[in-house]
């Protein structure tokens, strides 16, 4: 497994936040290869409408596998912005690439302190060593 | 309690395995190539599968098979030499303990092997039930168990046993080896596809895996072994059937002679149920809506009342749908029968399918 990404930030759920997009405070989520693998083969990704309002560590959709089912916890408060339409019809773009193209949702988040209090990437890392 | 590990572990570990627990083994779940490519592998080329967590039990003496055939729901009696035998095996009122594939290498040699949850419980009610001079032996350590699974199986298995070319579905035969020793072969499975299952002493698992790895075959694990099953309909023990479950409802009615002259246990209960009429049946379901149906979600008739669950599901592979079985009330069982699952508070429809979910010309 590729180590996490060193720009973004994590959570103990397994989402991954960028700031890559550079517009404000609007961060790009998607689920970290750690997720990922631990789910296998991703078949179905529900997504949220743009627009929607998030809290932090709220469900805002679902990925399934062929072998579970697990909800998508929001990483921050805030607004969907934009959605990965391309997930409805491959949704195995999150297995190909769950740091890019397997990208989720874009949230303009509410509270920059949300932001700060996110894992970074050694801390993930060992985070997700210590999961055995 | 820590899980055991079959004769393979080392093997599954050091071919990318991701080894989850499953009934006290860790198992390999996948090879890292992912769930979906190795169910397509045993449909296209040849799949390997380590199930020697599955336990044998023995009877050998004069009467095996008469002893056997009291325990069954299926008849072993009429079943000739050197074949294999589908069945249940049930409580007195019908439930299913297990269900068992029966080899009869002879009239006085019976091999069963059992699922692997089971082993104990079963190995207890043989011991209980059984009755004549041939008695039940767990001999489950002395086997491991492979299952080599694909149209290119037979290719694969001949360069070590000619004979795989021509067996016939559930028959036995074996050969010996230098390198692999004694080897019992079934051809029989759980998958659809035609292949065998190997029966090789432990020691010599290791040696006879890495052969069939390097003829062709793929190492698959126990994602794909459920998504190939499931495209079958055929039934897991703790998911589709369990004790109070029993075969008339569970779709193995074939494999449920009530007529049997010699009798078995739980025959006079499913005459009775039987001639009652099941109240509800096993059947397949294709979900048109999206998501998966899983086990223990609800069925419901088309907003309205619920009428059933669903025991397993999944998207099969290559059938290309989300399928799944579930129990539901006979009236609502038929052919086209339009249902819903709730899917985790939403109404997935869904349409009572013809199974095996796959269907292929046979050659």
């Amino acid at each position: 497994m590729k180590a996490a990404p060193r720009t973004f930030r994590y959570t103990q759920d397994h989402e991954w936040a960028s700031f890559d997009l550079n517009v404000g405070r609007t961060v790009r989520v998607g689920i970290t290869e750690y997720a990922e693998s631990q789910l296998g083969d991703i078949v179905y990704v529900d997504l949220p409408a743009v627009g929607t309002e998030l809290r932090q560590h709220e469900a805002f959709g679902t990925v399934e596998s062929v072998k579970s089912v697990s909800d998508l916890m929001s990483p921050v408060s805030g607004r969907v912005v934009a959605i990965n339409d391309g997930l409805v019809d491959a949704p195995d773009a999150i297995n190909k690439d769950a740091y890019g193209a397997g990208w989720i949702v874009e949230i303009e988040a509410s509270d920059s302190a949300e932001l700060d209090a996110l894992l970074t990437p050694d801390a993930y890392d060992t985070y997700v060593g210590g999961l055995g | 309690m820590t899980s055991l590990k079959t004769a393979l572990y080392d093997r599954h570990v050091a071919l990318g395995a991701r080894m989850v627990d499953f009934a006290g083994y860790q198992m390999p779940l996948n090879y890292g190539k992912g769930q979906l490519q190795e169910h397509h592998l045993v449909r296209s080329g040849a799949g390997l599968f380590d199930v020697s967590h599955m336990g044998q039990v023995r009877f050998q003496g004069p009467d095996a098979v008469a002893v056997v055939n009291r325990l069954i729901t299926n008849d072993l009696q009429a079943l000739p030499d050197g074949k294999a035998l589908y069945t249940a095996c049930c409580r007195d009122d019908g439930g299913i303990l297990d269900d068992l594939i029966c080899y009869r290498r002879s009239v006085t040699d019976v091999l069963i092997v059992v699922n692997a949850s089971n082993v104990a419980k079963i190995v207890a009610w043989f011991e209980s039930r059984a009755t004549g001079e041939s008695r039940p032996v767990d001999v489950s350590d002395q086997y491991a168990l492979l299952a080599l699974q694909g149209p290119k199986a037979a290719e694969i298995l001949s360069a070590a046993h000619p004979a795989a070319m021509t067996m016939r579905p559930f028959q036995l035969s074996s050969f010996e080896d230098p390198r692999f020793g004694a080897v019992l072969v079934a051809s029989t499975g759980y998958t659809g596809e035609s292949g065998f299952e190997l029966f090789v002493a432990p020691e010599r698992a290791v040696t006879l895996s890495d052969h069939l790895l390097e003829r062709g075959a793929e190492p698959i694990g126990l994602g794909a072994r459920d998504t190939l099953r499931l495209e079958m309909k055929y039934a897991l023990y703790g998911n589709d059937i369990d004790e109070t479950t029993n075969p008339l409802e569970a779709g193995l009615g074939w494999v449920t002679k009530l007529d049997k002259p010699e009798g078995f246990i739980g025959q006079d209960a499913l005459r009775a149920i039987a001639a009652a009429g099941v109240t509800r049946k096993l059947v397949g379901i294709e979900l048109e809506g999206r998501g998966i149906a899983r086990h223990g979600y609800g069925v419901h008739v088309p907003g309205g009342e619920s009428v059933g669950v669903v025991t397993s599901g999944t998207i099969g592979p290559t059938v290309g749908k989300a399928i799944a079985m579930a129990y539901v009330a006979t009236a609502q069982s038929a052919m086209g029968t339009r249902l819903e699952v709730d899917i985790r508070g939403k109404r997935s429809e869904a349409v009572v399918c013809k199974t095996p979910f796959l269907t292929r010309p046979r050659l």
